[in-house]
């Protein structure tokens, strides 16, 4: 076949520039964006308020009072900025990404701007890149409006192991973001239709949101020996079932995400899984790990992240390489 | 060095066991206008995506300006200009926004950009216009500015599907103004169609396609003489005496056939209208019409298809 001598000449990435800047600019004036942002921000909002109120009334010292505004839940609101960005930033990398490619196939201007010189990698990288930049952006001025309330309300500075979290906190955010983007942009390759790729991937999220949870157990249940059931298991057997069920657990960016954070905005996080008392031996309770640390410790749900968004992607762009552009 | 721009041999698509185009072979000269006719589905545009790399190549060869399409889309793409089958632009954008998203992918010069927009968008009469949203544009400004960004191009194939698909006859009749002064600036135009009488009056040479195949290919003229038969039809309609008679008495008729009341279809190897007249009138006859009947493209595609299904 032909096929198989077939080199094509040429960088995939001509006109890589012009496709970002597009989906930027086109992203950044949308309606649909504005909406999400107003979405996030309430949620943020709802979130952030109620816990900076509490932080402001706290007397005793914590020295990681600013990290406290993300994760700590207040009275009211019964879950934390950080839970909030869990649930809002998939929706909102689901909006952005949805119709990317079927809704340019849509409205016939798919041919027309591949006849282009451009490879199609430049294009779905473009959109890609686009769109990820567009997410960067939101999600960077929601952290610099939490962190400057935190100013204002708190009165105290950051400190700069603080800010050096918080900025991690914001790669991992946008990471996971560029999973669910991914995701959606898979479906929108998959499906013609642009309602059924954003009923897709919604319904991707809120499985991995809702059912999966429920599931694992239950799984992992189905798996367990008698011993285990009747509570008699060594603790090899029982440290192998507690690693079964976390290995499921986190096949679930939700889970990598909320590990990430956990990690690296409760200094406290020794560890994520299963701790027995001889490795607590001489450790301090409560003691905050060095930034380092507790970033070696979320290292791997970093790079599941990455790899994550890497992989889906990667299915987006062979489906679309083979994908006929005809209507 | 040959002159054609296009040159396909053997070219052939496959979707599963289905042969969508069954290798063809096909010339396209610098400078023409060449049209591909033939009915829904009979391999047309996945021809025309296949010349643009858009598509794979099951089979056969395809250069485009001494191009391989598979191999180096981007030469080919930066040459040629594509205007799909109801072409889509972004509603959001205003045409000189659309055009700039293209001029960018082109890598054409910032300093240029401008003034390529401008001159393209009047040769097409859409510079006042031009910073509307496309969403206000009728269809047949959206084909206007389709050839825009053609021209924008300084394409030396514009490949043109089902260009006046969907246009009122005032905006085909612009339409093919249009084409034509493509081939005015020296551009080779490749525009399918199943639209015969229009694409009649502004192709220099069709092919027709059926099934997968080119079922023949000329100029119209030629394709006439194949399928219809040799000769030089008129059209006369008299009274007063035995037309039929007198029509059969001139040199070169080959057939009178009545057609109609007072009408008769002659066939003569020649243009015998000059003789009839004469014929009729010093005969006393009343001679009221007499009209030389062009072959049309849709009598010859209409025969030919009713001859391939009676063959089949």
């Amino acid at each position: 076949m032909q096929r198989s001598t077939a080199r094509r000449e040429g960088s995939p990435f001509t006109g890589l520039g012009p496709v970002f800047m597009k989906e930027f600019s086109d992203h950044l004036s949308s309606a649909r964006m504005m909406v999400l942002m107003l979405f996030v921000i309430a949620f943020g909002a709802l979130t952030v308020a109620p816990s900076l109120t509490e932080l402001r009334n706290v007397t005793e010292s914590d020295t990681f009072l600013f990290l406290r505004i993300f994760t700590s839940a207040s009275s009211r609101v019964p879950f934390s900025f950080t839970a909030a960005l869990g649930f809002t930033i998939p929706l909102l990398a689901i909006g952005l990404g949805f119709d990317s490619v079927n809704g340019e196939f849509n409205r016939r201007t798919l041919s027309r701007v591949l006849s282009q010189p451009i490879y199609r990698d430049a294009l779905l990288l473009g959109k890609f890149l686009g769109a990820l930049a567009t997410l960067a952006v939101a999600l960077v001025a929601l952290w610099l409006i939490v962190l400057g309330a935190g100013l204002l309300l708190l009165g105290i500075p950051p400190r700069g192991v603080e800010v050096a979290r918080g900025v991690a906190f914001l790669a991992v955010a946008i990471a996971y973001g560029g999973v669910w983007l991914a995701a959606s942009m898979l479906f929108s390759v998959i499906f013609r239709s642009t309602a059924t790729s954003a009923l897709c991937a919604l319904g991707v999220w809120l499985f991995f949101l809702i059912v999966w949870p429920l599931i694992v157990p239950a799984v992992v249940l189905a798996f367990a020996s008698p011993d285990m059931l009747s509570g008699r298991a060594s603790i090899d057997e029982t440290l192998a079932f507690i690693q079964f069920q976390s290995f499921l657990d986190r096949l679930s960016p939700n889970t990598l995400f909320g590990e990430a954070v956990i990690g690296l905005l409760n200094p406290e996080t020794r560890t994520l899984g299963p701790i027995i008392q001889s490795q607590m031996y001489g450790a301090i309770m409560g003691a905050p790990l060095p930034f380092g640390q507790s970033l070696l410790l979320i290292w791997p749900q970093i790079t599941g992240l990455i790899a994550g968004m890497i992989v889906v992607f990667a299915a987006a762009y062979i489906i679309f390489q083979r994908e006929e552009v005809r209507a | 060095m040959t002159d054609n721009v296009i040159e396909a041999r053997g070219l052939l698509k496959l979707y599963g066991a289905q042969r969508a185009v069954d290798a063809i072979d096909l010339d396209i000269r610098r400078g023409e206008i060449f049209g591909l006719l033939g009915p829904n589905g009979a391999g047309k545009t996945t021809t025309i995506l296949m010349m643009l790399g858009l598509t794979e190549i099951s089979g056969g060869s395809v250069e485009v300006l001494g191009f391989n399409p598979v191999r180096q889309p981007l030469e080919v793409k930066r040459r040629v200009g594509y205007l799909p089958d109801a072409v889509g632009f972004y509603d959001h954008l205003t045409a000189r926004e659309n055009l700039v998203y293209t001029a960018r992918l082109l890598a054409i010069p910032r300093s240029q950009i401008g003034r390529r927009i401008m001159e393209a968008l009047e040769s097409v009469q859409l510079a006042d216009v031009v910073d509307r949203r496309v969403s206000t544009y009728s269809r047949g400004m959206r084909q206007r500015l389709g050839i825009a960004e053609i021209v924008m191009k300084k394409a030396e194939i514009a490949i043109l599907d089902e260009p006046t698909s969907g246009l009122d006859p005032h905006a085909t009749f612009e339409l093919l103004e249009m084409i034509r002064g493509l081939k005015r600036m020296g551009v080779a135009v490749l525009l399918s169609s199943h639209l015969l009488d229009r694409v009649q009056s502004v192709c220099d040479r069709v092919a027709l396609f059926n099934k997968g195949r080119i079922a023949l290919m000329g100029t119209v003229v030629e394709l006439a003489n194949q399928v219809l038969g040799a000769g030089h039809p008129i059209l006369v309609e008299a009274s007063g005496i035995d037309i039929a008679a007198a029509l059969r008495g001139i040199e070169g008729v080959q057939k009178v056939m009545p057609e109609g009341e007072g009408a008769w279809r002659v066939v003569a190897d020649r243009d015998v209208r000059a003789a009839a007249a004469q014929r009729i009138v010093s005969a006393g006859g009343a001679l009221t019409r007499l009209a030389d009947l062009q072959p049309s493209l849709e009598e010859v595609y209409t025969r030919y298809f009713e001859e391939a299904r009676h063959a089949a």
